[in-house]
């Protein structure tokens, strides 16, 4: 029973500061969570607290793999709304 | 004139901090902002985010030391991180509270106008309190001639407001982009707050309460307060009016309505979903509807949480934590220097100021006529001159010029970035992007301009004018319009006053 952080992660220290189990440790390129400490916040909070604050959408797994805030979750964005990437690269500035 | 009352600040001590003259700057003309008393003018008179007149001669720097933050706002996409970027919320370089401090000392060595240092994210400073407190509490003790400032969303802020007080911050920026919860929702996606991930209307009623009863805290503890809006076209724009009369009522003494960022390539809700940003005339509308509630603030960059230097240059790229390795600083020489060259500074100002009330006074009012009011652009790389060059301008400061008045009405960047709603097709030279950023204005002062530039701006009806240069500007914006007035180019309207 644990969760994780992808590479999505853009090491924000937002869940460092919210974990109860101080389970988030500051690795680079992204954070990792120490699996053995990680409970999910089963006992001190209703929500894992970590996906609760993380602003990027798919950086926080369940211990099944599974994205607790999917694409459009958090932003409103959902893939379907983003332009194809060759719009992005020609873009100026 | 429509001058209102003193404003309902209450200032803990009833002394003002800082010394010399009094700014009649933040923003617009300074008979304007008569209302200021004067030791908020005092308190405002060498802070370039809070003072027109301050920001052409001194310098300011934001320490990116809070990465965290608690709200989502729709315009704001932290992903984002590039050197070329300049809006809120990115930086290049996350620091720790002591490399800010670092950072800081040496920008101040180096930048002897610099009187102020900020906390503005690329969080929120109050997400981060441990990382905000430590920066401050360094500066205080290393730096104590810098004045701190903080910018936040307000969500934390009925929290810290003891603990800001604590660290002599007497400047705090609170972003209100709404006062309706409904309104708010459509801004606000969610916010986090008492452990919980809260969405919608209620997010946004809750950030809403935090940021007012944090405004009324600030305010009775004699913090300065400015109040920053991002206009949104067809979601707050209408509302802003309600929110500036509500700040003003709260004891807020400056609004800051700056326009919407929004390009698809910022990867934003408001980016991607197409919301348009405010043309140049539909933010200064608004900016002048708000206006006769509040003083309003112009001279915003809309700069990023790590930028260095004066208002509208970053300098950031001079000032890595590499090359602050490298540097080898007398600190207190530093701090003796920055003194002198600063009060140098005020006094500039105050010459400035006194220059100005002198020519009002003399200046003959003409009764009975209706001259048209004009637009130009002035092309200046600080201490309030016409001295930069038509080419080297990255932005140009508005002013209107009427008979009776020259008033600073914003400024247009010409290639930071585009803004959407103005048009930006592909294949334009930054020339002919230069000249559609003018529009509207009829005049351009510059030190110099080249021959192509000249030709193009005269084919699209701008004047450009180089005869002024190293002149202050408001008195060469306010010369060239009596030569247009002389010369018969302005006397389109009917004179309203002998008709009456």
């Amino acid at each position: 029973m644990a969760l994780s952080i992808t590479a999505l992660c853009t090491a924000c220290d937002a869940c460092l500061h919210v974990c109860p189990q101080q389970a988030i440790i500051e690795r680079r390129p992204y954070y990792v969570i120490r699996a053995e400490r990680c409970t999910e916040c089963t006992g001190d909070y209703a929500d894992p607290q970590c996906a609760s604050i993380c602003p990027v959408e798919g950086a926080i797994l369940d211990a099944q793999g599974v994205a607790l805030n999917p694409p459009g979750s958090l932003t409103g964005i959902t893939p379907d709304m983003l332009p194809p990437p060759s719009f992005a690269a020609s873009s100026p500035v | 004139m429509k001058h209102k009352p003193i404003i309902p600040i209450a200032l803990a001590d009833g002394t003002a901090s800082g010394g010399g003259c009094s700014s009649g700057g933040c923003g617009s003309a300074p008979e304007k902002l008569a209302h200021l008393p004067d030791h908020i003018r005092r308190k405002v008179q060498d802070h370039p985010c809070y003072s027109e007149e301050a920001h052409h001669y001194f310098a300011r720097m934001h320490v990116a030391v809070a990465p965290a933050c608690n709200i989502q706002c729709n315009y704001c996409n932290r992903k984002f991180d590039c050197a070329n970027e300049s809006r809120p919320g990115v930086v290049s370089e996350l620091l720790s509270p002591e490399q800010a401090v670092k950072k800081t000392l040496a920008v101040a060595a180096a930048i002897p106008q610099m009187s102020v240092l900020g906390i503005a994210g690329p969080g929120d400073p109050l997400a981060n309190p441990a990382r905000t407190f430590a920066t401050f509490a360094g500066l205080s003790e290393k730096a104590p001639d810098i004045k701190l400032c903080l910018s936040t969303n307000g969500l934390r802020l009925p929290e810290f407001v003891d603990e800001l007080c604590k660290h002599n911050i007497d400047h705090v920026t609170i972003t209100i982009n709404a006062i309706d919860a409904g309104i708010g929702a459509r801004i606000y996606p969610w916010i986090y707050w008492k452990n919980r991930r809260i969405r919608g209307r209620e997010a946004a009623a809750i950030l809403i309460e935090q940021q007012q009863k944090g405004l009324e805290m600030l305010v009775a503890r004699g913090v300065l307060v400015k109040v920053n809006s991002v206009m949104i076209p067809g979601i707050n724009d209408e509302h802003l009016k309600a929110v500036s009369k509500a700040a003003k009522a709260k004891g807020a003494f400056l609004h800051n309505v700056m326009p919407l960022i929004a390009e698809p390539e910022h990867g934003t809700y408001f980016g991607v979903t197409g919301q348009r940003g405010p043309t140049s005339a539909e933010l200064t509308a608004l900016q002048d509807e708000c206006a006769g509630e509040m003083a309003m603030m112009r001279h915003c960059r809309q700069c990023r949480a790590d930028a260095v230097g004066m208002l509208g240059e970053d300098r950031g790229a001079e000032f890595s934590l590499a090359k602050i390795e490298a540097m080898d600083i007398d600190y207190a020489a530093a701090m003796q220097r920055r003194s002198a060259v600063q009060q140098g500074l005020l006094r500039a100002l105050d010459e400035r100021r006194a220059r100005r009330a002198a020519q009002d006074q003399a200046a003959e009012k003409p009764v009975g006529t209706a001259l048209r009011p004009v637009l130009m652009a002035v092309a200046s790389a600080g201490q309030g001159l016409i001295n930069q060059h038509f080419g080297h301008a990255r932005e140009f400061l508005i002013y209107e010029a009427t008979m009776e008045d020259v008033r600073f009405i914003g400024v247009r960047k010409t290639e930071l970035y585009c803004t959407g709603s103005d048009g930006c097709g592909d294949g334009e030279s930054v020339l002919e992007r230069t000249i559609r950023t003018l529009e509207g204005c009829e005049v351009v002062l510059c030190a110099k301009i080249g021959f192509e530039p000249w030709q193009r701006l005269e084919a699209a009806g701008i004047q450009p004018n180089g005869e002024h240069a190293l002149e202050p500007i408001e008195e060469a914006v306010a010369a060239v319009y009596r030569e247009m007035a002389a010369a018969g180019k302005l006397a389109t309207k009917v004179s309203l006053a002998r008709a009456a």
